[in-house]
């Protein structure tokens, strides 16, 4: 186990902002927040990749930029990877005696669910492989918001998407979404995590273990979108706090295989609670979509319910 | 001048023992053939500690490009290399290496592109790249594969061009192909690339940067001109170093490679390992009183079109031979005609007759005979004053 990391109300209000405000991010979207709460609990001068997308977009319009670190954007599906060549850069410069040998700095990528869970799938999986010292950041906002809400593999099934439109035949997503976290943790990498950014001091503590990790890091961390997934854009920290209360979005994280459930509600209320407020899936309340919530609610018990297993299964290994 | 030392290597040894020598800071690159020996042997070189360089063995080939691409604005001296369905799958990236202005060079070992597959050579791979913001050299020999590797990475870095080089070599013909290839001392190379010293780099954390900005419609039109312009005049820069480069090996480093050109009746312009062929068959024919040339541009992009024209201009007439296809061009031209027709019409050369023959493609060998009957169709073309079929081809069945 990792030496206990504590996060307190002072590492959120720190004077050097790293993403400026006035950028270009809705008002309610989840991004710039949880942005904010990881390049805030870092404490080492760090380097950003970002993908195409939204928070690239909004932060980088020429001859604009909201960043006072640097940062870089390739494109869409190699966020990864370009940050692992500047990682390679920064090894490489060492060696030669560019860059002091003593230099410290965090190498960091964000992508949205669609950079991460499809076409950027196969560059962290390279990424990881490889090893490089980075972390691999999944802002999740569960659909291709960036161009007009379009499904991804992490949207959920019964999601009125564009591309999934709820229909008089077919009733939104017709998929569950890929386990992302767990392929991530299948790499064997030093630190996979899943968060919410209503938990800050759960978010910011996971973010100073993977930016302590020996290797690579993936922190998966929801991040709503008020116009994807309809609902009032002041509404966003509770219904992430929601996503955790009803097990949807759990809190956990894999350190070297061993799983740690960060958060078990007492009282774990209905998937249907999170999913009313969300206009997303207000097709599944007519009465014929019923069998669908049912099923939804299903699938997220069977999933939790094989997460505590896991825990329980690696922590017993490790006791 | 420094003297060269000579060795038996075939083409890609030859671009490996180059990037030993200039011992970049990071490589990323993945394997496919005929390029698998580049890479091979330089991750021999990281094995044995013999260069610096962190190699990074990517999963694909956009990975490597997206790799360099991350490096070199990391403020790393970057490299790479691959062949055909690689570049392919790169060309995304090319297009931001370039516009991004990082100086990255790729030996690109030249492969024919699928479907059908094939190995062997062709120029398909990198004339599909041509538009892409990359300078794009052609070697003949091995060891022109390994002078103009030295020459892109000094070109490719120079503060007034600071843009990425394919230097491009004819797959197996050359890439396997053994030869004699002479190697400078490896501290003339290192003192000839020099040390590489970016102004910015994402590394520079106390002076943090913005790399790969979104442009609106209000500026990207303008980065784009800005782009074009630099390209249009690096001639200059390319022929100094060239040059210097020349000097330093004391062997010919020009632009435009001419044989017999000063007073030929009727020229070949070829690329890459066949104007050797040509060039042999020349050297007959003109030992037979005939008065033909054959002209191989080392430098496709930019493109040097003032001087080609100039090397032409008073032939009676030329043929243009491409080892690629402009799909759904003019008669399906290939990419190395379309650029010298054009050419000579801005520059007003409208009378000098010239047709375009496809050779060699998927790696179908191309002989003296065959190049002959090129030769023999010009003198009819002249002759006669009709030219013909505009585009012909040289070795294909049926």
């Amino acid at each position: 186990m990792a030496e206990r990391i504590r996060v307190n109300l002072r590492d959120v209000i720190k004077p050097d902002e790293r993403l400026a405000p006035g950028h270009r991010l809705c008002a309610g979207c989840g991004e710039p927040t949880v942005v904010r709460q990881i390049l805030h609990a870092i404490e080492t001068p760090v380097v950003l990749s970002t993908a195409t997308g939204c928070l690239e977009v909004s932060t980088s319009v020429y001859p604009f930029t909201s960043w006072n670190v640097p940062w870089i954007h390739n494109a869409f599906e190699n966020a990864s990877t370009t940050i692992t060549g500047a990682e390679a850069a920064f090894k490489a410069l060492k060696r030669t005696g560019k860059i002091p040998e003593d230099k410290e700095i965090t190498f960091i990528a964000f992508g949205g669910d669609g950079a991460s869970y499809d076409i950027g799938l196969q560059f962290i999986s390279g990424a990881l492989e490889r090893g490089h010292k980075f972390i691999y950041v999944c802002l999740n906002n569960e659909a291709y918001m960036n161009t007009g809400i379009q499904r991804s593999s992490a949207t959920p099934k019964g999601a009125d998407t564009t591309t999934t439109p709820a229909g008089s035949v077919i009733p939104g997503k017709p998929q569950w979404r890929k386990p992302f976290t767990r392929i991530m943790a299948a790499h064997d990498i030093p630190y996979v995590a899943q968060a919410s950014p209503h938990n800050f001091r759960d978010l910011m503590r996971k973010a100073k273990k993977a930016a302590a990790a020996d290797g690579p890091a993936v922190l998966n961390v929801m991040a709503p979108c008020p116009r994807g997934w309809r609902h009032s854009s002041d509404q966003t920290m509770a219904i992430t706090e929601l996503a955790t209360d009803t097990c949807y979005w759990p809190l956990y994280e894999v350190e070297d295989g061993v799983v740690t459930v960060n958060y078990k509600p007492r009282d774990k209320k209905p998937v249907a609670d999170w999913l009313r407020l969300q206009g997303r899936f207000r097709h599944l309340f007519r009465p014929a979509n019923a069998w669908l919530v049912e099923e939804i609610q299903e699938r997220v018990d069977s999933e939790w319910e094989r997460l505590l297993r896991e825990e329980e299964c690696t922590q017993g290994k490790h006791a | 001048m420094v003297a060269s030392q000579f060795m038996p290597l075939d083409g890609a040894n030859a671009v490996s023992q180059a990037m030993r020598q200039i011992n970049p800071d990071v490589v990323a690159a993945y394997p496919i053939t005929p390029q698998t020996a580049v890479v091979q042997n330089f991750s021999q070189y990281v094995a044995d500690g013999i260069v610096d360089t962190e190699f990074v063995p990517v999963e694909s080939e956009h990975a490597a490009m997206s790799a360099c691409v991350g490096a070199s604005a990391a403020g790393a001296r970057v490299m790479t290399a691959t062949s055909a369905n690689g570049l392919a799958l790169m060309w995304e990236v090319l297009y931001i290496a370039s516009g991004l202005r990082l100086p990255i060079v790729m030996t690109v070992v030249n492969r024919a592109l699928s479907s059908p597959l094939n190995i062997h050579c062709d120029h398909s791979d990198s004339m599909g790249a041509r538009d892409s913001g990359w300078l794009q050299f052609y070697a003949e020999s091995g060891q022109e594969a390994y002078d103009n590797t030295i020459k892109s990475l000094r070109i490719a870095e120079s503060k007034d061009l600071l843009l990425p080089v394919m230097s491009c070599q004819d797959g197996f013909i050359t890439g396997h192909g053994v030869e004699r290839v002479g190697l400078l001392p490896d501290e003339a190379v290192r003192e000839f690339v020099g040390s590489y010293e970016p102004e910015l780099s994402l590394l520079d954390t106390d002076n943090p940067i913005t790399v790969g900005a979104w442009d609106f419609t209000d500026h990207y039109f303008e980065h784009k001109r800005q782009q074009t312009e630099v390209m249009n005049a690096s001639m200059a820069l390319i022929e100094s170093v060239c040059q210097e480069y020349e000097q330093l090996s004391e062997r010919p480093q020009p632009i435009l490679d001419c044989y017999g050109m000063d007073d030929a009746e009727y020229a070949i312009i070829v690329l890459s390992s066949t104007a050797g062929t040509t060039r042999s068959l020349v050297r007959e024919m003109r030992a037979e009183g005939k008065k033909v040339g054959v002209l191989k541009p080392r430098l496709f992009r930019p493109f040097p079109a003032t001087q080609i024209v100039d090397c032409i201009k008073n032939c009676k007439a030329v043929a243009v031979m491409d080892r690629a296809i402009s799909f759904g061009a003019h008669k399906g031209m290939g990419p190395l005609f379309t650029d010298i027709t054009s050419a000579l019409y801005v520059a007003g050369e409208c009378d000098l007759p010239v047709v375009n023959y496809i050779y060699g493609l998927g790696g179908r060998d191309t002989t003296p005979p065959m190049i002959a009957t090129v030769f023999e169709d010009l003198e009819k073309v002249a002759a006669t004053g009709d030219r013909g079929d505009l585009v012909r081809y040289v070795g294909l069945r049926g």
